[in-house]
């Protein structure tokens, strides 16, 4: 046993640096994909038929299809067809227009999920349907798809672990190399560990920001109120649906 | 392409005293196979107070929705200041207006919900100045000047930076009161304004109402069950029942001597449970 702690110290600086490509991938795919999520999210509900078939297409076509396929093709398919992408940025793709998409459909349900007393009062007072959405609408809609965007990120966060296939060093891709210094179930239990932490900590993270999204909404204490108690109460919530 | 429009079709020139506030003409909407109103047609001159009585599913909130363009208009014309609201005969078609054309009549405008309907994510003071600074394109301090004048009005001075969460039933209709005259609407619509509220709570909400009634030469269009507030602040009742209007006449006719035997059986039952609660207040 003590070797293996040996060979994980030895080893620590290279997982250290996978860690990060790990979390620049979760946090780049994150990014892009609430982009992604929330473009295509409001576009899907245009009335413009020619501008909502190409975004359900985009959803459907990003969802249909393998996260693994999907980063292969950038990788290797692309550079054929000219287009030489490096493999961060390839990965960063990948998870964010497949995430993306799922979240699309996060975006969307929870903007329908709004009352319609909201959005018939916005047009009592004459907003604009771009001050509708942008004031009124959205800011309670993003309350309501913090959860289901918590698991996405921890989907995503654990999805990462397959980019070491287009080459990239990430967690997983050292702690596979700790194995072959050490046992099989020395390093995965390792991996198991630094995955769970940081799925935890990102877990913790949205929790706060629900939290913040309420108390917006009048609905439950403030961060600060929260965090002075014990846990928040919606950890439960978040971790009953984790996958 | 010859023009036989009849006179009456035409937005006749006329002075601003006969134009009526609102017009319907040949209204007709349906949900679905489901006819709620058919033929509709009414004026309410500018300053009226029209009450909408009648059993529900009569289509009374329907018309309401109608002037403040929650549904859309399935036939026939809405004429608000002789100003088509949603549609007009253009080259003997009927012809939906664009967006901006719509919005400029509906800012003359406004409703109070029965739910209230405040914004959750914003305070009650926020609430309130939100359209005439991101509608009417009034200063933020203009805005708040004028919404700290309508809660005190409202009784709700203290209560701006509050969320409307926190605030009672009564408040936040009171808030929603305010924020619909924030916009210095010429018509004002309340759709059954007391109908989510505590009994108890009902009268600090009319109170507002009268006050405004009294104070204000708005235009409003009521749906209530309140027959008491009806004919308190309204010049005209109009008893509906199937979509169509079954009797007209002041309150004081209405109430005492309606004409219509349908009139008389919904009265009946209405005021038969409500006949205490008229005495006290």
């Amino acid at each position: 046993m003590e070797a293996n702690f040996a060979a994980l110290a030895e080893a620590a600086p290279r997982i250290w640096e996978g860690l990060g490509i790990t979390l620049l991938l979760t946090l780049g795919g994150a990014l892009l994909a609430i982009v992604i999520a929330v473009v295509l999210g409001l576009g899907a509900r245009l009335n413009n038929v020619f501008l909502r078939g190409i975004c359900r297409a985009f959803i459907e076509f990003f969802r249909g299809t393998s996260l693994v396929v999907q980063l292969f093709f950038f990788f290797f398919v692309l550079p054929q067809l000219g287009v030489d992408l490096p493999a961060m940025v390839c990965g960063i793709l990948g998870l964010g227009l497949n995430y993306g998409a799922y979240c699309a459909e996060v975006v969307r349900g929870s903007i329908n999920s709004v009352p319609t007393g909201q959005w018939e009062a916005t047009t009592a007072l004459s907003l604009s349907k771009t001050q509708r959405m942008r004031r009124i609408i959205f800011p309670q809609a993003w309350a309501l798809m913090i959860p289901s965007l918590t698991n996405y990120l921890i989907h995503m966060l654990k999805g990462t672990a397959i980019v070491s296939f287009i080459t990239l060093a990430d967690l997983t891709y050292h702690t596979e190399q700790l194995r072959q210094d050490t046992n099989t179930f020395f390093a995965y239990g390792v991996s198991l560990v630094i995955y769970f932490v940081l799925a935890y900590i990102l877990t913790l993270m949205m929790n706060g920001l629900e939290v913040q999204a309420k108390h917006k909404l009048g609905r439950g204490d403030s961060l600060r109120e929260t965090l002075s108690l014990k846990a928040p109460e919606t950890t439960v919530a978040a971790e009953g649906g984790r996958g | 392409m010859p023009t036989t429009t009849e006179p009456e079709t035409v937005p006749a020139p006329a002075t601003a005293a006969t134009v009526p506030a609102i017009k319907f003409e040949n209204v007709e909407k349906r949900f679905g196979d489901n006819v709620v109103l058919k033929d509709l047609n009414f004026e309410v001159a500018k300053g009226d107070r029209v009450t909408l009585i009648g059993p529900s599913g009569s289509g009374k909130t329907t018309i309401l929705r109608l002037v403040m363009t929650l549904e859309d208009l399935s036939g026939g014309f809405i004429y608000i200041d002789g100003e088509p609201l949603t549609h007009e005969e253009r080259g003997g078609k009927r012809v939906e207006l664009g967006e901006k054309a719509q919005k400029q009549i509906r800012k003359r405008i406004g409703m109070v919900f029965q739910q209230f309907n405040l914004f959750p994510n914003m305070s009650v003071l926020e609430n309130i100045i939100e359209a005439p600074v991101h509608v009417l394109g009034q200063s933020k301090e203009e805005a708040t000047a004028r919404a700290m004048e309508l809660l005190e009005s409202v009784g709700l001075p203290d209560k701006a930076d509050a969320h409307p969460l926190e605030l009672s039933g009564g408040q936040q209709q009171r808030v929603a009161i305010a924020r619909a005259l924030a916009m210095d609407p010429e018509i004002l619509l309340l759709d059954e304004v007391t109908s989510a509220l505590d009994p108890e709570i009902v009268g600090e909400v009319l109170g507002i109402l009268r006050h405004i009634a009294a104070t204000t030469d708005i235009t409003m269009l009521i749906v209530t069950h309140e027959m008491q507030f009806a004919r308190d602040v309204s010049n005209r009742v109009m008893m509906f029942d199937g979509g169509k209007v079954v009797e007209e006449a002041t309150p004081e006719v209405m109430f005492t001597n309606p004409q219509h035997e349908r009139t008389q059986s919904f009265l009946h039952a209405v005021l038969g449970n409500a006949e205490d609660q008229i005495g006290t207040r």
